[in-house]
C-alpha cells in the first residue's frame, strides 16, 4: 500500500549555491521501499538535477553510506517501513561534491597507505597456501569490509584529526596481520603505530555500531595495539 | 588528451584482470563508471568452478568433465574450443587469486573448500561462504593498488574513436565534472558487464545498462548471441535480490504452496541442482498453473540446515533476507522468483578476445567468446572474467606493443574529430526540451521486456515486443533532460544510458524472433524443441546505417556432438 514519506534531503549544488540547504520531496512509498529507492523517485519524478552514488542496492558494493536519521548506514539497506520522515545528509567528515556525494579521495588515501595486498612469507606453492579453517576463520570478520566509509565518518578521532587511518584502513591492516599466509607483520605494525594510528582509538565503538556489514573494528584496533605492546615488551627485555 | 598503449573499459574481475596481464606490455589504464570494488563483480556469491577435486566426492574431477557439463548445460551453443581452454586454465587462475590472498572458505585439510553447483558432475565450485564475488574482486583491487593501476573513476564512455578502421581510444564523460575528455590508445579493452538492467525483474546492479556492449555495436563490432538471457531460480521477491545456487548447493530445498519439492517433476535426478533454465523454466510454470503463493513467488527452504551451518556457509543471504524481506531463513522459507541475472550474449569475441574491429577487445560478461551457450552454468562467470580477462589482457597487450607508442602530446584527428562530435551531441540532449521523461521511458522498456521476452517467449509477443521497443526509440527522440548543470548529472547520464539500453532491446528481440527453436535459456513455446538442422548457430546482430542486420556464425565442435539434455 502506497503512502507518503517526507524525505528532507541535504542539498548543494557548488556551481550555482553559494551555501548548503534542506530540500523537503514527498515520496510515494511502496511497501518494501528502501532509502536508496526513495532516492530514486525523487531523481526520476521530482527533481532531476539530485545527485547521489549507488551500485549494487543489495548491501555489498559500499556506494551509498549517508548521515540517515541519525546515523551512518547504507541508503539501500535502511528500510522504509513505518518512517514518516527522513532526513538524510551526505557522509561526513569529507568535501562535498554535489549533494550527497562526497570526495572518497582522502578516505581511500588511508585505505592505500597500509600496504592492503597480501605480501607472503614464501614463494606460492604449485597449488593452494595450505590454510586450516581455524585460520581462516581468524580474518573471518575483516575480509567483509566494502569500504562504505561509515565508521571512518562516524569516529570521534577522525573529527579531531584528519590524519587518523581511521576504522577502516587499520581492520584491512589487521586482516592481513591475521592472515596464516602474509608475512609482513613488521612493516605493517610499524605502518599502523605511528602518531596518527592505533594509539589513536579511544575505544569508543561508534565505527562497530554504524557498520552495515556487522565488523567489529575496535576489535582489530585492539588486536594491533597488543602486538605493538607485545613486540615492544620482547625488544625491551632482550636488550636489558 | 589522456594516452595509455591500452585502455580497459570497466573495472570488474574481467577488467582488473585484464589490466594486470597487459600492463606486462606496457602502460595500461582503467576507465570505470564507479570505483572498480564497488562493481557488480562483487555481488556474485556462490563461487567459482575450478576441476581441483578438493572435496571427497569430487576425486575424480578433470577439467574434461568440466568441459562437458558446461557444454551440455550450454545445449550445445557453447564454442567447445574455447570451453576447453577456459576448463583447462581454470585451477591456474584459481590458485592465483590464492595466491594474491583471496581468503576462500577451507576445507578440514587445509584446502579451498568447493561446493556442488546446478548442472556440475561434482562440487567443484570454489567458495568463500555466499561472498565469492566480493573476496575476488576486493583481492584483485588490491593487486591494482599493488601495481600503482592507473584508474579513472567515474567516467562514462561515450563513444569508441575509429582510426583507419581501427579502435584506438574512447571519448568519455567526467560525471564528477561533467566534461568530455578524449582517451588515445593503441588497444581498448571492453569489460563492461552485463545488461539486467533491461529487465524490471533483475540481480543486476543498478549500473548494468548494458552501455559498453552498445558502444562496441555502435562501432562496429557485432553482437553475438543476445536472445539468449538468463534467469536466476532464486531472486528475493519483492527486490530481486540474488540468493545464491550455493543455498541449493548446500542442500536447500524448491517448495510450491503445497509444499512440495516440485523439481521431482521437472528434473527427477538433479532436482534443485539442474541448470538454470531448467529451474526458472519449472518455477514460472508452477506459478502459472497456480501453485506459488499469490500468484507471484515460491519458497527456498533451508530451516533443515541448520543455524550453525546457514550462520557459517550463507551469513550474507541470511541478513539479506532478514533485512530486505523480513524473513529469518533459519526459521522461515525465502519468498524467491525467477529474475534475469546474466547475458549469455555479447560482443562478439575469440578465445584471445579479440573483436573482428581491430585493436577492440572484450572480457567478462559484456563479451560472447562463446563457452556459455544457450546457458551458462552457475561459477562459470567468475571463471571466464578470469581466464579471458587474462587472455585479452595478454592479446590486446601484445599487438599494442606491437604497434609500438605514439607521441603523446599529439591530438590524433580521429579523437578530436570525436571529441567534438560527442561534445555536440551532449550539448544538443541538454538543450532539447522534449515531452518524454527519459525515466519513464526506461520503466515502459524494463516492463515491456520482461512481460514479453522473457522465461517464456512466443512469435505474437515478440513481434508486439518489437514494434514496441521501436515506438520507445522513436519516443527517445523527444526526451527531455531537466537538469542542466554538468557536476553530476545523473539525469543526463542515465538518459544516455537508456539509448544503448534500446538497441540492445532491439537486438535481443530480433534475435529471439528469428530463433525458431527452444535452446537453453532460449524458449519458444510455438517452437518448444531443438532444432539442430536450423539452429545450431551463432546469432549475429550488426549494427548499419538503415538498421539492425542479423546474420549467422558457426558453433566450434570438437569432441561433443550434441545430444539430447536430460538431467
Amino acid at each position: 500500500m502506497d503512502r507518503q514519506v517526507a524525505f528532507r534531503v541535504f542539498r548543494f549544488d557548488p556551481q550555482s549555491d553559494s551555501e548548503p540547504r534542506f530540500d523537503t520531496f514527498t515520496v510515494e512509498a511502496r511497501e518494501g521501499m528502501n532509502v536508496l529507492e526513495g532516492l530514486f523517485y525523487i531523481l526520476e519524478n521530482l527533481d532531476g538535477s539530485l545527485a547521489f552514488r549507488f551500485s549494487c542496492r543489495g548491501a555489498v558494493c559500499g556506494s551509498c553510506a549517508m548521515f540517515i536519521n541519525g546515523a551512518y548506514r547504507l541508503a539501500c539497506k535502511t528500510m522504509l517501513r513505518d518512517l514518516k520522515e527522513v532526513t538524510i545528509s551526505p557522509l561526513g567528515h569529507l568535501p562535498v561534491i554535489k549533494d550527497l556525494v562526497v570526495d572518497m579521495r582522502p578516505f581511500y588515501r588511508k585505505y592505500e597507505s597500509i600496504l592492503p595486498y597480501l605480501l607472503p612469507a614464501s614463494e606460492p606453492p604449485l597449488k593452494e597456501y595450505p590454510q586450516s579453517p581455524k585460520q581462516r576463520h581468524a580474518i573471518n570478520e575483516m575480509i567483509d569490509c566494502i569500504l562504505c566509509g561509515c565508521c571512518h565518518a562516524a569516529c570521534p578521532i577522525v573529527w579531531t584529526n584528519k590524519d587518523y587511518l581511521g576504522p577502516a584502513a587499520l581492520t584491512k591492516a589487521y586482516r592481513f596481520v591475521a592472515d596464516s599466509r602474509d608475512g609482513a607483520e613488521n612493516e605493517r605494525l610499524a605502518l599502523v603505530s605511528g602518531p596518527d594510528g592505533i594509539w589513536r582509538c579511544h575505544t569508543i565503538f561508534n565505527c562497530h555500531e554504524v557498520c552495515p556489514k556487522y565488523i567489529n573494528p575496535t576489535y582489530s584496533i585492539q588486536q594491533l595495539k597488543r602486538m605493538a605492546i607485545s613486540r615492544r615488551l620482547h625488544f625491551w627485555r632482550k636488550n636489558k | 588528451m589522456f594516452y595509455h598503449s591500452v585502455l580497459v573499459i570497466g573495472g570488474g574481475l574481467a577488467g582488473l584482470r585484464a589490466t594486470l596481464e597487459a600492463r606486462r606490455f606496457g602502460d595500461v589504464a582503467v576507465l570505470s563508471l564507479v570505483p572498480p570494488f564497488r562493481s557488480h563483480s562483487g555481488a556474485a556469491q556462490g563461487g567459482i568452478n575450478a576441476a581441483l577435486g578438493n572435496h571427497p566426492e569430487g576425486k575424480d574431477d578433470s577439467w574434461e568433465r568440466h568441459a562437458f557439463d558446461t557444454v551440455k548445460g550450454s545445449d550445445y551453443l557453447a564454442d567447445q574450443d574455447a570451453v576447453e581452454i577456459m576448463c583447462r586454465e581454470a585451477p591456474e587462475r584459481v590458485f592465483e587469486m590464492e595466491h594474491w590472498g583471496t581468503p576462500f572458505s577451507r576445507t578440514a585439510e587445509g584446502k579451498i573448500a568447493q561446493r556442488p553447483f546446478g548442472g556440475g558432475g561434482f562440487p567443484r565450485t570454489c567458495y568463500a561462504a555466499d561472498e565469492t564475488g566480493h573476496v575476488l574482486l576486493h583481492t584483485l583491487y588490491e593487486q591494482a593498488i599493488k601495481a600503482r593501476l592507473t584508474v579513472y573513476e567515474e567516467r562514462q564512455v561515450l563513444s569508441l574513436v575509429i582510426e583507419d578502421g581501427a579502435c584506438r581510444g574512447v571519448i568519455a564523460l567526467n560525471i564528477v565534472t561533467g566534461e568530455v575528455e578524449a582517451f588515445a590508445a593503441e588497444s581498448v579493452i571492453m569489460a563492461t558487464g552485463g545488461y539486467g538492467r533491461l529487465y524490471s525483474r533483475t540481480t543486476n546492479s543498478l549500473i548494468n545498462s548494458g552501455l559498453g556492449m552498445a558502444l562496441a555495436y555502435w562501432a562496429g563490432a557485432p553482437l553475438k548471441d543476445m536472445e539468449f538471457v538468463q534467469f536466476h531460480p532464486t531472486t528475493l521477491y519483492g527486490t530481486n535480490i540474488l540468493i545464491t545456487e550455493g543455498a541449493r548447493g548446500e542442500g536447500a530445498y524448491l517448495l510450491n504452496n503445497r509444499g512440495e519439492r516440485f523439481m521431482k517433476d521437472y528434473a527427477p535426478e538433479a532436482m534443485e541442482l539442474a541448470p538454470r533454465d531448467i529451474v526458472a523454466r519449472a518455477m514460472e510454470t508452477e506459478i502459472e498453473q497456480g501453485r506459488g503463493l499469490y500468484d507471484a513467488y515460491l519458497l527456498l527452504d533451508m530451516r533443515h540446515l541448520g543455524k550453525e551451518r546457514i550462520l557459517e556457509r550463507l551469513p550474507t543471504i541470511r541478513d539479506i533476507a532478514i533485512n530486505f524481506a523480513g524473513v529469518d531463513p533459519v526459521s522461515e522459507p525465502i519468498p524467491i522468483q525467477p529474475g534475469q541475472h546474466y547475458s549469455m550474449g555479447g560482443i562478439d569475441c575469440d578465445a584471445r578476445g579479440q573483436t573482428p574491429l581491430p585493436g577492440l577487445y572484450a572480457a567478462g560478461e559484456c563479451a560472447c567468446v562463446s563457452v556459455h551457450g544457450a546457458n551458462r552454468l552457475g561459477g562459470n562467470s567468475l571463471l571466464e572474467t578470469l581466464a579471458f580477462g587474462q587472455r585479452a589482457g595478454e592479446a590486446a597487450g601484445r599487438y599494442a606493443q606491437d604497434r609500438g607508442k605514439r607521441n603523446p602530446g599529439d591530438t590524433p584527428l580521429a579523437h578530436g574529430v570525436a571529441l567534438k562530435a560527442a561534445e555536440e551531441k551532449l550539448d544538443g540532449l541538454i538543450k532539447w526540451e522534449g515531452r518524454e521523461n527519459p525515466h519513464g521511458l526506461r520503466q515502459e522498456l524494463t516492463e515491456l521486456m520482461m512481460d514479453k521476452v522473457g522465461i517464456f517467449r512466443n512469435k505474437e509477443d515478440l513481434s508486439q515486443a518489437l514494434a514496441q521497443v521501436g515506438a520507445l526509440k522513436v519516443r527517445f527522440q523527444q526526451t527531455s533532460i531537466r537538469y542542466k548543470g554538468k557536476t553530476y548529472n545523473l539525469d543526463l547520464a542515465r538518459t544516455l544510458e537508456l539509448e544503448g539500453m534500446l538497441d540492445l532491446a532491439e537486438a535481443i528481440v530480433a534475435g529471439a524472433l528469428k530463433r525458431e527453436e527452444s535452446r537453453g535459456s532460449h524458449f519458444r513455446r510455438d517452437f518448444p524443441q531443438r532444432d539442430d538442422a536450423r539452429f545450431l548457430h551463432h546469432t549475429l546482430a550488426r549494427y548499419t546505417p538503415q538498421g539492425l542486420a542479423l546474420g549467422e556464425k558457426d558453433v566450434t565442435i570438437t569432441r561433443w556432438p550434441p545430444e539430447a539434455r536430460r538431467y
